[in-house]
């Protein structure tokens, strides 16, 4: 499942694309008689430069967190002390509230949009206008979704500019003066505006993802439906939401790792601030490596947010495994 | 234009679309006025004429067809080497059907999942050790090889149904592992692999983090973070930050439009089989 999820990521496309895998052949009675011997060997390099770039790294970093260091000379051994100060550190619990914040923002909010956007493209202007209108207002609203993250931020943060911004200029100019505000720099408002630009880029992905689970769909319970009266919504909720159950639960834990992750959005939008009202874990853990050096804390911070996000990250696994043997077993 | 009027859902879908591409248009207009002109009249007017200058400036000032250079140069590489190692892993574990074959793809689904800020400082220091720290190289090494976690997944489930046949045919003439997987499985699973080299050129491209972290010297900045860097300086006026964020939206713009086409071939390639 959520391969198609991760392919769509960046597939506009994807609507119409073929699942990869979907029908894996099932395990035959006769196992195969190639031997076995000489496949591992294809994983060999792969394994090898896993092993450099990734486990080892990952491990020096778990081993740092428990060290007192400033990235140069040798680590002082300091055990959970880095941890004892995380616990008690109330900028730390701070950037980890701003990151739920980003969870509603990346992965609630725009998978409640998506089903709607979707139900309504699919079901509605595909039918009434053709797919081709369909495909392209899908299009518009993915495009953000290829946008790099910090060309994003430089759009918005001039967008949203106290000074010139547009946004401040469109508020003045229909006679709305009164609304403007300082978005990104009032540490009332900053986070929601941050959240706000989240939300503009990442909708595009659940839409994408909907519109290809809802092409997938059984288009006989639609019409059963209507021919019995049911409205739009009542079509929506009983019959459109149930058929994307698995693409929901997908997008959702997709979504809330990735909202887990935002760095780039706030590197770029407030650094941060201001005061650390738009503070998040990665960003926290990037400030205490290259700009306090305090490589020891921050290896602790970003251990905890990796703890964190193995609780979706194990979902999405355990998901895409049994969407597996699901299809293994339902394939022919 | 009459089926808006005629259709409430229609027009709100579009105007909701609108409102979606309109921070596009804003930059677009804008990026071509010239400083008098945005003072004088605000980012909300149109601008009077075609207005190069800012966008010339800006690239001579940034060298941006260096930085553009060095995108595609580490994308390119990554898509391509992610894309081999991903062939690799996924041979020996959907065809090979080696054995913990699941264990070995959950690890690299996790691996994939990994946040990078677990592996940066490690990988700073590392390269700094081995003398690679703020080359290009480093970059596509470590890119390289989070990519391929995502092509051995899905391409593994893809290979996971390859017709047996074919191969025990092969096999049966004589052909050795090497050979089945590159005259064989390779070629029949190009719509994949295209797709996959797709992803991982633009991901890559997109990257900031351990670039940013990586890449401190002018010459080797990707396109993400000359500009990122820039923004966080303050340092630019709003028509330069306009020209900069036109110049960072045209190739993603680009790839969005190539992109469509690599996919409508899959699906074609598909549907023939």
């Amino acid at each position: 499942m959520s391969r198609t999820a991760a392919v769509s990521r960046t597939a506009p496309g994807a609507g119409g694309a073929r699942r990869p895998g979907r029908s894996p052949a099932p395990r035959g009675p006769h196992p195969t008689r190639v031997a076995r011997g000489p496949y591992v060997l294809f994983l060999l390099p792969g394994l090898l430069a896993f092993l450099a770039v990734i486990v080892v790294p990952f491990l020096m970093n778990t081993g740092v967190s428990l060290t007192d260091w400033q990235g140069v000379g040798s680590p002082k051994w300091a055990g959970l002390a880095n941890y004892r100060r995380l616990a008690s550190d109330a900028a730390f619990w701070e950037s980890f509230r701003h990151s739920l914040a980003m969870v509603v923002a990346m992965a609630a909010v725009p998978t409640a949009i998506g089903l709607v956007l979707a139900a309504g493209l699919f079901d509605f202007v595909a039918k009434h206008f053709g797919t081709r209108v369909a495909a392209v207002l899908r299009a518009c609203f993915y495009l953000p979704q290829v946008l790099p993250i910090a060309v994003a931020g430089i759009v918005w943060s001039w967008i949203l500019a106290p000074q010139d911004g547009s946004l401040n200029a469109l508020l003045g100019a229909v006679g709305l003066g009164a609304l403007q505000q300082d978005w990104l720099g009032d540490p009332d408002l900053a986070l929601y505006s941050v959240m706000a630009v989240m939300v503009w880029v990442q909708i595009g992905f659940p839409l994408v993802v909907f519109m290809a689970g809802l092409q997938r769909a059984d288009p006989r319970l639609h019409e059963a439906a209507e021919l019995d009266g049911a409205g739009w919504w009542r079509r929506f909720w009983h019959v459109t939401l149930p058929q994307l159950r698995p693409e929901i639960a997908v997008v959702l834990l997709w979504c809330t790792i990735a909202a887990l992750k935002v760095f780039g959005a706030v590197y770029v939008l407030t650094k941060g601030g201001p005061g650390g009202a738009t503070d998040v874990p990665s960003y926290f853990s990037f400030q205490n490596f290259f700009e306090k050096t305090q490589v020891g804390y921050g290896s602790a911070v970003s251990t905890v947010l990796t703890v964190i996000i193995m609780v979706p990250a194990l979902g999405a696994l355990r998901l895409q495994t049994r969407a597996e043997d699901d299809a293994q077993e339902g394939s022919r | 234009m009459s089926a808006l009027r005629r259709s409430p859902v229609l027009a709100a879908l579009v105007i909701a679309a609108v409102l979606m591409v309109l921070p596009f248009v804003i930059v677009a207009l804008n990026a071509v006025k010239s400083p008098a002109e945005y003072n004088a009249h605000g980012p909300l007017s149109l601008p009077d004429g075609l207005y190069l200058d800012g966008l010339k400036g800006f690239w001579q000032r940034v060298d941006f067809g260096r930085k553009l250079a060095n995108s595609v140069l580490i994308s390119g590489s990554v898509a391509v080497g992610a894309a081999v190692l991903s062939i690799l892993n996924a041979y020996a574990i959907g065809i090979g059907r080696i054995r913990g074959r699941t264990w070995v793809l959950a690890f690299f689904v996790l691996a994939n999942m990994l946040p990078q800020e677990a592996l940066v400082y490690p990988v700073y220091y590392l390269s700094k050790q081995l003398g690679l720290y703020d080359t290009r190289l480093s970059v596509v090494i470590v890119f390289t090889v989070v990519q391929a976690a995502f092509g051995t997944y899905l391409l593994s489930s893809v290979l996971g149904s390859f017709p047996r046949e074919v191969i025990e045919a092969a096999r049966i003439d004589g052909a050795g592992p090497w050979q089945v997987l590159w005259r064989i499985v390779v070629p029949v699973s190009r719509p994949t692999i295209a797709v996959l080299l797709v992803f991982f050129f633009v991901w890559t491209w997109n990257e900031f983090l351990l670039p940013l972290v990586m890449l401190i010297s002018n010459d080797n900045q990707t396109v993400s973070v000359a500009l990122g860097v820039l923004q966080g300086q303050r340092l630019m006026d709003a028509t330069m930050t306009n020209a900069a964020a036109l110049l960072g939206v045209l190739p993603a713009v680009v790839f969005f439009l190539v992109f469509q086409r690599t996919l409508t071939r899959g699906i074609a390639a598909g549907a023939v089989k």
